[in-house]
């Protein structure tokens, strides 16, 4: 909802901090995840993740969630889907080149990570979105990505990904994943 | 020069931009010397003759280091930026060839940036792109695969570590000046200046910015960019260009996304007895103004439909350069 996700937007370091505690327990699930298979929770975490993630943020389940980087603005909301700060067609008051009616979603995001306590992680340059992972749980990603952040890649345009955009890497790594995917994070392929 | 290369022999090899330098052409050599210096838009034809293509080119040749070659800019269907460029270099001249992010996806963009670089282009201009509805075909599907910033980074990637985004081997990667745009006058103004730097990281060497109208906001972002220490890391080229009338510029303003024009600079339009020298005259005076900003390189001149003014304008605003001179210096 548009009103729900300014709030969110407006009060970006609350989120900021509730979003880090559920990362941590996510990151501490990983060997319990693992046990079970991330495959066989994928739907489990993913169904709930999009309601709640649309209702706070309009989210669109990108798969890939970067919202700590871009102020608790999805930035997937932007009608062009940029990753990496506003267009230049902003007009004036902030409003959408595209949607006149709507606050531009960059705009939002910048004064959001101008709240927060790593704002900074705003200036980080994004890889672009694998579009395979379009619908999938990012919030395992996340658990995944970072609780072991070393694995080696097993797909080597990933790795040249990551290799391109080191530094999102480090920060959101999901944004630029190394490790393996459960069949149903996948949009194509067998679990679609 | 011939109009074409008659003898498939005359290709020369792929070459290595000269020391310093990572593609070597006129405008990097330029601004690396530390000279002002200018690039100008050509207007691109509604045509498949290649003479139209010329005779656009032909006020801006000789005294612009690059002309810029416009991609379906505000979404409007013209000749394609790659074709311009392949024409233009054949005539010996610098090009930019834009590339915006709105009709191609990221596999489309990596083959043309090769094919690009094999006929000659030697700077490239990484844009978003305006959205398909302010164009004349607003029923297309817009793609935005990639954005400016991914696309600076994936050109920087397949130059400096000869692999393509997927990480396979590119045989001779592309010598290519990679520039991006900004525009500092619009909104969000106070956070301008932080995406540019962001643009500077993602690996974009020089800038070209949207209309400049508005000197206070301009000098504003010059001031927190000189903060951030960004003009020493790339060099800045505002744009410019020359207005056509008071209904012009409300047109702009109100129409294409992206400009803006202050009441002041509309009002001093509309009283003027000839708005067309009026409009080359705000143009001289920001050209002058712009200059004495501390971190300019140079400027990007627009003007659309008023090419043949360009030549004047840089001479009354005292920045033309001399090609006879340059050439001597060689
Ligand atoms: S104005 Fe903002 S939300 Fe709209 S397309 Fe541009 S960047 Fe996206």
């Amino acid at each position: 909802m548009y009103r729900v996700r300014l709030f969110a937007t407006r009060h970006s370091r609350a989120f900021e901090w509730i979003y880090q505690r559920l990362e941590t327990v996510f990151v501490a699930l990983d060997p319990l995840f693992r046990r079970l298979g991330y495959n066989r929770v994928e739907r489990v975490v993913a169904v709930p993740e999009r309601w709640v993630k649309s209702f706070l943020f309009d989210c669109k389940m990108c798969g890939q969630c970067v919202l700590s980087s871009t102020g608790m603005a999805c930035p997937m909301n932007c009608p062009k889907q940029l990753r990496n700060g506003p267009c230049g067609g902003v007009r004036p008051g902030g409003y959408c080149e595209v949607k006149p009616q709507m606050r531009c979603v960059w705009t939002e995001a910048w004064e959001g990570a101008s709240r927060m306590k790593h704002g900074e992680r705003i200036a980080e340059v994004l890889p672009p979105v694998d579009r395979r992972l379009e619908g999938s749980s990012a919030w395992l990603r996340a658990s995944r990505e970072k609780a072991r952040p070393e694995e080696a890649a097993t797909d080597k345009a990933r790795a040249a990904l990551a290799q391109a955009f080191p530094r999102a890497r480090v920060l959101e790594p999901s944004a630029a994943p190394l490790a393996e995917e459960p069949p149903r994070a996948v949009n194509r392929g067998e679990g679609s | 020069m011939s109009l074409f290369w008659s003898d498939p022999n005359a290709i020369r090899p792929y070459e290595a931009p000269p020391p310093g330098h990572v593609a070597g052409s006129k405008l990097e050599i330029a601004l690396r010397a530390g000279q002002f210096a200018v690039t100008a838009e050509m207007n691109p034809p509604d045509s498949a003759d290649p003479a139209d293509v010329f005779e656009a080119a032909k006020p801006l040749a000789d005294v612009a280091h690059a002309i810029n070659a416009t991609d379906a800019s505000g979404a409007n269907c013209h000749m394609s930026s790659i074709g311009i460029c392949a024409l233009l270099t054949r005539m010996g001249h610098g090009t930019v060839y834009q590339i915006s992010c709105r009709d191609r996806n990221r596999i489309a963009i990596q083959g043309d940036v090769l094919g690009a670089a094999a006929m000659g282009v030697k700077n490239v201009l990484c844009l978003t792109g305006d959205d398909v509805g302010a164009g004349d075909q607003p029923g297309a599907k817009p793609v935005f695969d990639l954005d400016s910033l991914t696309l600076i980074r994936t050109i920087r990637t397949m130059r400096d570590q000869g692999v393509f985004l997927s990480g396979r081997k590119i045989t001779k990667p592309p010598k290519l000046f990679i520039g991006a745009a900004e525009n500092p006058c619009v909104d969000p103004v106070e956070w301008r200046p932080e995406r540019l730097a962001k643009k500077v990281e993602a690996g974009a060497e020089f800038i070209q910015t949207n209309y400049i109208f508005d000197m206070p906001r301009f000098e504003a972002f010059m001031a927190r960019v000189r903060d951030l220490g960004l003009e020493k890391r790339v060099f800045i080229l505002p744009g410019v260009g020359p207005l056509a009338s008071g209904k012009a510029a409300r047109w702009m303003r109100s129409n294409v996304p992206g400009i803006h024009i202050p009441d002041a600079v509309v009002e001093r339009m509309e009283k003027a007895a000839n708005p067309g020298d009026e409009g080359r005259r705000i143009c001289v005076e920001l050209i002058q103004q712009i200059r004495e900003v501390k971190g300019v390189a140079g400027v990007h001149v627009m003007a659309y439909r008023r090419e043949h003014l360009v030549a004047d304008i840089l001479r009354e605003a005292g920045v033309a350069r001399d090609e006879r001179a340059e050439n001597a210096q060689l």
